[in-house]
């Protein structure tokens, strides 16, 4: 079948990104449309020029959890071309090619495998059929390696001889993907594609954006709670290197041509606040978690059974209340943005997570056209969820539209940590009821968080494996600003449930890890309401963590379990501890990992090794205290961070069993602090039931 | 009155506030973007450079006190990324988001230029002024021990 250029740029255009019929983008002219096919671009994800240059374009923003690596892998693995052969570039957003750009949830690989897929292995099917028509053979009878397309007498086409031929085809509907024993990139150990750029101190980064006629700029916000009545700006501005001071929505903007101007002029800076009501502090949060444990008011989330029913039958009730402080986000680049506001314009550029809601925050905020505001998305110095809340973008582009200039507006770590979008506090109160065998016959949970929405996560195991369960939230409004932090809500309830399993499994006489065994041999056999877990998933790591870390087989090396289910991925670990000084000290965590098909081994060993130091070190070490709606600590100095002296050996392994892949951004760390927990327990006899431990 | 110094084997003449954290200036008015700051109080380490061949924080050095000094940044390591602990670096796949990155390997560098042959735990105590938030402490301990094998060849 023939099909003209312009068909051919429909159909392609029909079959980018989404892979669904129904947008119609051909208003634009056609020569702007034959720029795109000349260009090679095959499709959202991959350009191919006929000098044989094979380009695959990234989405989604990176944090570092290797997304700008593995996806591409996925495209070439298909496409069939060696890793060394492409170029990989960020792609900024495109809402008419791309249908999911953002990084959050660890939902990434979950979505786009098949598209992903689908877009390598279509165009491999194409530059198949262009050598099958030029060397009038059957195309069943070609094959394709490295980017060449080999015919069934010996001949040899590389992608970029046939890429023009291959761009006049119809796109192929019905496309096979490769056996996964056939794979060579998957499953292999790829280098991330931007190390060469990091390791030579390449301007990857939002704070290392520069546009002509840009300025600096700083904010002061405001306590929590609290109003801005007044500012002293008339002497600063006369500073030197400062070039405006403005306030919008009780904040006060330093502009300057230089950030040491401006952190000048901001030491001389003093502003008024006011409020309506107290300011919280400590004492405050502390009396709202008292009151949402006693109030009638929590919101029945899963009701298995008759929970109180079974508990005054209960041979033995376990009881415990776990508690977790605000904590900061600190990713190792502060907050920035940079805007660039005109009349009926904008240029957004930088660190986001979600650059699709920025782009339509602002355009409501301001009144622009949305397809007016463009969004560049810059490589990120860390997320951990922070960079979801598109805030510093909202002020980056108020302010721009107000000082009329390009600005780079740049956060201090203080800024950072004190401005809020914490991961909420929270407080627990499990209860369980045991028979005279041990067995659980009644869970309760009560989460009671502070503007975390759901605290708990009703449907996670156990629950399933029991008859009667009642799982209630109560959420408290703060003036805290909050937001998700890596692997939401279970952070921290993954360590209380584990923990609290830990103190069931004592009481019941049973090992932690079989006592999980028997109650998923119970989901399997006669589950209790809904299951939104695979039991048998949950085993096979459990099994494999319990045998490749030697559980209490190793005499004198005290061990905590824990398991933990959340991004559709399943994370089972075992942590030693030893005492060293009078103090328990972390040596090792064994990690074992069911995120279905492992992408980029490197990576996802990364991502697995930096969630549980993650997890670790802030379960030992993070806390923000509030005092009149101020943050504190602010800095590094006293807000401890994990260091490379403290690390336990980490030893991560990853199921071997080629079902799509899941998340792997966040799994590994819930588990964490109940490991750790339990293996402090082991050595010490002392149990954990707040965070920070220390 | 200006500041002269080296950065990178080029002279450059600072007139700016002497006050001026070296950091600022590097990135402010040198345009060298490879030197992040973190914390603005010598905790983090992602600021570090080299005054005279010594690692540095310079988020809390004056330019007043680099006067005639020679000062090296990630960017003149080696432009083109081939210092051992580069190589190595990349080889290890050390960098996540890769922001603390330079200040890590310019700590590193420093390090084995001074002993190149540390012990485990010399890695461990010398590297661990720096943070790195998304925890690729493993990767930077064994690729510094890599880079001190390259330096033997």
């Amino acid at each position: 079948m023939k099909t003209s250029r312009r068909d051919f740029i429909q159909k392609t255009a029909l079959f980018t990104g989404v892979f669904t019929l129904g947008f119609d983008w051909f208003s634009a002219d056609a020569s702007e449309m034959e720029v795109v096919a000349s260009a090679g671009r095959f499709n959202a994800f991959l350009s191919i020029d006929s000098l044989g240059k094979i380009t695959l374009f990234s989405p989604n923003p990176e944090i570092g959890q290797g997304i700008k690596t593995a996806f591409p892998v996925v495209v070439a693995e298909e496409l069939d071309v060696d890793w060394a052969q492409v170029q990989v570039e960020q792609a900024n957003l495109d809402t008419k090619l791309f249908e999911r750009q953002l990084t959050g949830g660890s939902g990434a690989l979950k979505h786009s495998w098949e598209r992903l897929r689908k877009a390598g292995a279509t165009v491999r099917k194409m530059m198949m059929q262009a050598a099958a028509d030029q060397w009038k053979v059957d195309v069943n009878s070609c094959k394709t390696s490295k980017g060449v397309v080999l015919g069934p007498s010996g001949q040899k086409a590389t992608y970029g001889s046939l890429a023009e031929a291959a761009s006049k085809l119809p796109i192929p509907t019905e496309v096979s993907f490769k056996d996964r024993k056939d794979y060579k990139i998957i499953g292999t150990r790829v280098k991330g594609v931007d190390n060469k750029n990091v390791v030579t101190g390449k301007p990857l980064f939002g704070i290392d954006i520069r546009k002509p006629g840009m300025v600096f700029a700083q904010i002061i916000r405001p306590p929590f709670g609290a109003t801005l009545k007044s500012f002293s700006a008339e002497d600063v501005k006369k500073m030197p290197g400062i070039l405006d001071v403005v306030s919008f929505k009780n904040k006060v903007a330093i502009v300057g041509s230089s950030t040491y101007e401006i952190l000048q002029a901001r030491a001389s800076l003093t502003c008024d606040y006011g409020s309506d009501s107290p300011l919280e502090s400590n004492s405050t949060h502390a009396k709202w978690f008292d009151e949402g444990m006693k109030s009638d008011k929590a919101q029945v989330m899963r009701k298995d059974g008759d929970f109180a029913a079974a508990l005054a039958k209960a041979v033995k009730v376990v009881e415990a209340t776990y508690e977790c402080p605000f904590i900061s986000h600190s990713p190792m680049e502060p907050m920035n943005f940079f805007a660039d506001v005109k009349k009926d314009s904008a240029l957004l550029a930088g660190p986001t997570q979600v650059p699709q809601p920025a782009q339509k925050a602002v355009s409501d905020l301001l009144k622009i056209p949305i397809d007016k505001v463009q969004v560049e998305i810059s490589k990120m110095g860390g997320g951990f969820g922070r960079r979801l809340n598109n805030d510093f973008v909202l002020e980056a582009a108020e302010l721009s539209s107000i000082i009329q200039k390009p600005v780079l507006v740049m956060w201090t770590r203080e800024d950072d940590m004190s401005g809020g979008t914490y991961r909420p506090a929270a407080r627990y109160h499990f209860k369980a009821g045991l028979d005279a065998n041990g067995e659980i016959t009644a869970f309760y949970l009560r989460g009671v968080g502070l503007n975390a929405g759901n605290s708990t996560r009703q449907d996670n195991f156990p629950v399933g494996a029991i008859e009667n369960v009642l799982i209630e939230s109560f959420d408290q409004k703060s003036a805290v600003t909050t937001g998700p932090w890596r692997a939401p809500i279970t952070n921290f309830l993954g360590f209380a449930e584990q923990a609290f399993l830990d103190e069931v499994a004592e009481a019941g006489g049973k090992d932690p890890v079989q006592m999980r065994l028997q109650l998923l041999a119970k989901v399997i056999s006669n589950p209790v309401g809904k299951i939104t877990y695979e039991p048998a998933r949950f085993e096979e790591v459990i099994k494999q963590v319990a045998e490749k870390a030697q559980w209490k087989k190793k005499p004198g090396v005290h061990q905590g379990f824990s398991v933990y289910y959340s991004h559709l991925s399943y994370v089972a670990q075992i942590a030693e501890v030893k005492v060293e000084n009078g103090k328990p000290k972390v040596t090792k965590v064994t990690a074992v990992t069911d995120c279905g098909e492992v992408i980029n081994l490197s990576g996802a060993e990364n991502q697995v090794k930096g969630a549980i130091i993650d997890g670790m070190g802030h379960a030992l070490y993070a806390k923000l205290n509030f005092q009149a709606g101020v943050a504190s600590p602010q800095n590094f100095n006293a807000y401890r961070m994990i260091r490379g002296n403290e690390v336990p050996v980490i030893d991560a392994h990853f199921v071997n069993n080629g079902i799509a892949p899941t998340g792997l951004g966040e799994p590994a760390l819930p588990p964490t602090g109940g490991s750790i927990a339990n293996a402090i327990y082991a050595a010490t006899k002392k149990r954990h039931y707040k965070q920070p431990f220390n | 009155m200006a500041i002269n110094c080296t950065v990178n084997k080029k002279k450059v003449s600072l007139d700016i506030d002497p006050n001026t954290p070296l950091l600022w200036a590097l990135r402010d008015h040198l345009s060298l973007l490879g030197t992040k700051y973190g914390c603005g109080i010598a905790q983090c380490g992602a600021c570090t450079v080299w005054v005279n061949g010594e690692p540095t924080r310079s988020c809390v050095l004056p330019i007043s006190a680099v006067s005639n000094a020679q000062i090296t940044t990630i960017e003149g390591l080696d432009p083109v990324g081939k210092h051992p602990v580069q190589v190595a670096w990349d080889e290890l796949d050390v960098p996540q988001c890769g922001y603390c990155q330079a200040g890590q390997i310019m700590t590193a560098a420093g390090l084995l230029k001074k002993n190149p042959h540390p012990s485990d735990q010399e890695i461990v105590d010398g590297m661990s002024g720096n943070i790195c938030r998304c925890g690729t402490y493993h990767r930077i301990q064994e690729a510094v021990k890599l880079a001190s094998k390259k330096i033997k060849k």
